[in-house]
């Protein structure tokens, strides 16, 4: 008899848990099996699409499947048991959820019967992810599982993107069922609005060109709506300034004159005095975060707001919008560009001259700089910049959290949308690793460089064995200042130089631990570099190596600070480009 | 501060009232009151949400409510074009002797005795806020010995009705969006 006859075979849950993944169009799964998730794993030993990559820890699954999301848009998939495999997940998805990264969580839970009993690896992750998910599922019918799937899937990629949790019972994945996948979708609740209010873009369009300083505020946004083409013909078009925020670095050309880079808490001079000096911002899918805002009352007090974005939420929790517009940030700025050249063929056009002199004057006279150690020393942003330089903007380069990630977002530059990944909104110290192998696996083809600060790299980089064995040739760049560099800052700023608890070696000859033996441990080529002339060399040497990963442990001088700096909770006017120095700024010329 | 009353449309699944109970305490809104029912569509409830908030962090809320995948519609009743009541139960103190003033209350209030005791009866009353809280003050001198009541359910005036709306199904999107 032929299976047409027979009607639908009977399948596992766990095989169509599987075949739902393959229909979503999943290639690659980050995880580590355990008991409730097993069955699950025995169809996977199968699959023809998937490609399962045995991580160490869950953590490190989860922070590579956002890795591989933002270095190609596509959904990450990570994989884990339930209770602490599920637990483990946590910190990834809070990450994920902040930075609106599209991921997928599958967790396995304890049987149905079981559930609420208190049972041995039970853990209540649905409840526990609810405030870091962007939704979550629980299925106790094996029937469930290839709508909720692809709900999840739907969910995860549209609108404002983020993760998603689906925890299915052990026991819907050893029943039996059918695999059918869903044509339709039932989320009444859930209808993302992409499309912008035409008369609000109209509106937005006469505040422009009205303006005399404006400012166009980009963030991750953009990047997540690929709408990176869009801005470059907006900010040509217009000759409108740009700042963009840590999530958005890459979304415009850094060697673009028009660019004043990163804005906030650690921004460039002209990027915070361009917004706080600004009669109008062009906030496009960025959210007013208090390390962009500082203060928030005295956050660009002259300044109307045009605020486009995809969650209506976003618009108008901070900072009031005169003109707010919900939509994908690639339709709006491409119904904005249109709604500008009409407005210019009725014969209106913007004057900015005066502020964009202004602006480069800034741009020139403050431009990024560091001190090298009067000690001979390695700089860490020298390291950094040689290492932009020498990798070039075709490369991704994933940053951990503190000194060397705002180093890293300041002095490589970027000219090209998801060459920039890191822990923006949660700043999750140990990303970088993991998240680099995600994005080595979703683009095998580019040069994939973590920076990585040393007390981050302690964190997660278990991973480099992951890395060894599944043929996942990333780069790391430890800039090793033997402290957990951001506290330590802090400590000489506001703490009197009373270092508490960041000093990360015993002030002796021996390294605890030593990185190159560690990454040699690793199965890891590991290179070290303590003096400026090795820098180049040592940089060129772990590029020419593409079969195995490479740790640079770079023992770089420790009492770099990170400049410009607005003190937490104070005004952005009291920007510092040093210790103790304030820019000024030749305000007549406006 | 001021009183408003939402009336929230969700999907009838598990762990909803989780879901936004949660969103409330994490974003630090208070709810005065929240009651929650079926409807006439069996995979619709609602929930009539009273919070106490100004204007602007009511627009926050409403948003993050609305971002939850389950919450399918919010609509603010405004109580002069709304229908608002609650439900309370109170078991008063009556004996032979005061009995009979207790169920006059009873009757001025056209509220209803449900259980009578040697000692005490209990009496169903519903009504606005303002006459529930007058029924109690009056049969406050009796002895209230216990009493329950439920949050508002309210309900707009007039013939439209704010339920009446497709749930749609939407289109599986292509593969090429997820990896």
């Amino acid at each position: 008899m032929s299976e047409q006859a027979a009607g639908p075979r009977e399948i596992t849950g766990a095989q169509s848990l599987i075949r739902s993944l393959e229909a979503a169009g999943v290639e690659h799964v980050f995880g580590i099996p355990g008991g409730a998730i097993l069955p699950a794993y025995d169809p996977l030993l199968d699959s023809q699409r998937l490609r399962h990559i045995l991580v160490r820890h869950e953590q490190g699954a989860g922070h590579a499947a956002q890795g591989y999301a933002a270095a190609t848009g596509r959904v990450g998939v990570c994989m884990a048991t339930s209770g602490p495999g599920a637990t483990n997940l946590v910190t990834p998805l809070a990450d994920a959820y902040m930075d609106s990264v599209p991921i997928v969580a599958i967790t396995g839970q304890v049987p149905s019967g079981s559930i609420g009993t208190d049972a041995f690896q039970e853990a209540d992750i649905r409840g526990i992810t609810m405030p870091v998910t962007k939704h979550n599922f629980l299925v106790k019918d094996p029937a469930d599982i290839p709508r909720t799937i692809a709900e999840a899937f739907y969910i995860a990629s549209t609108g404002r993107p983020g993760p998603v949790l689906v925890d299915i019972a052990k026991d819907a994945l050893q029943g039996r069922t059918t695999f059918s996948w869903p044509r339709e979708l039932s989320l009444p609740g859930y209808r993302p609005v992409t499309r912008p209010h035409g008369k609000q873009v109209r509106e937005a369009a006469r505040l422009i060109l009205e303006s005399r300083r404006p400012v166009l505020y980009v963030g991750g946004g953009v990047i997540r709506a690929r709408a990176a083409k869009e801005l470059r013909v907006l900010a040509d078009m217009t000759g409108i300034p740009v700042v963009t925020t840590l999530m958005a670095r890459g979304a415009f050309p850094d060697s673009h004159p028009q660019h004043l880079g990163m804005p906030g808490m650690h921004g460039t001079v002209a990027a915070v005095a361009g917004l706080q000096r600004s009669d109008l911002i062009v906030s496009l899918g960025a959210r007013f975060d208090d390390r962009v805002t500082g203060n928030l009352d005295s956050f660009a007090p002259n300044a109307k707001v045009v605020h486009a974005d995809i969650d209506p939420a976003e618009i108008g929790k901070n900072r009031v919008a005169d003109v707010p517009i919900v939509g994908d940030c690639r339709e709006v700025i491409a119904d904005l560009v249109v709604a500008l050249q009409a407005e210019t063929a009725a014969g209106k056009q913007g004057d900015y001259e005066a502020w964009t002199q202004f602006l480069s004057g800034v741009k020139q006279k403050y431009p990024l700089g560091y001190d090298e150690p009067a000690d001979g020393s390695l700089a860490p942003q020298y390291v950094i910049e040689r290492l932009g330089r020498i990798a070039g903007p075709e490369a991704v380069y994933v940053a951990g959290v503190g000194q060397h990630q705002m180093w890293a977002t300041h002095f490589i530059g970027y000219e090209q949308p998801n060459s920039w990944i890191n822990s923006g909104g949660l700043g999750t110290m140990g990303f970088s690793v993991p998240a680099a192998m995600g994005a080595k696996v979703a683009r095998p083809d580019a040069t994939v460089w973590s920076i990585d600060g040393d007390g981050c790299f302690q964190m997660t980089n278990q991973e480099l064995a992951t890395c060894a064995i599944e043929n996942i040739p990333i780069k790391v760049a430890v800039i090793n200042n033997s402290s957990l560099g951001m506290v330590r800052q802090w400590q000489t700023l506001f703490y009197n130089e009373r270092y508490s608890n960041t000093d990360l070696q015993r002030r002796e000859a021996v390294r605890i631990p030593d990185f190159v033996k560690l990454a040699e441990a690793y199965g890891c080529v590991g290179l070290s570099c303590d003096s400026p002339e090795d820098v180049d060399a040592t940089i060129t040497k772990a590029m020419e190596i593409d079969d195995v990963p490479v740790v640079v442990d770079f023992r770089v001088h420790r009492d770099a600070m990170v400049w410009p700096m607005v003190a937490a909770g104070t005004s952005n006017d009291d920007i510092k480009f040093a210790r103790d120095m304030a820019p000024e700024f030749d305000e007549d010329e406006l | 501060m001021s009183r408003h009353t939402l009336s929230v449309l969700v999907e009838n699944k598990p762990g909803v009232l989780a879901r936004i109970a949660g969103l409330f305490s994490r974003r630090g809104y208070n709810i005065d009151s929240l009651a929650v029912g079926p409807t006439e569509h069996p995979e619709v409830s609602r929930m009539t949400i009273v919070v106490n908030v100004e204007d602007s962090p009511l627009e926050q809320v409403t948003k993050q409510l609305n971002k939850l995948v389950e919450v399918i519609k919010i609509v603010e009743l405004d109580s002069s074009a709304s229908v608002n009541r609650e439900l309370l139960l109170v078991k008063v103190k009556a004996d032979t002797a005061t009995r009979g003033q207790v169920l006059e209350t009873v009757q001025l209030f056209r509220a209803k005795v449900v259980d009578v005791a040697t000692d005490a009866v209990t009496i169903e009353v519903t009504g606005s806020a303002e006459k529930l809280e007058a029924f109690l003050s009056v049969l406050e001198p009796f002895g209230v010995r216990e009493l329950v009541q439920s949050g508002v359910v309210a309900i707009g005036r007039g013939g439209r009705s704010i339920t009446d709306r497709t749930l749609r199904p939407v289109p599986v999107p292509a593969p090429a969006a997820a990896g």
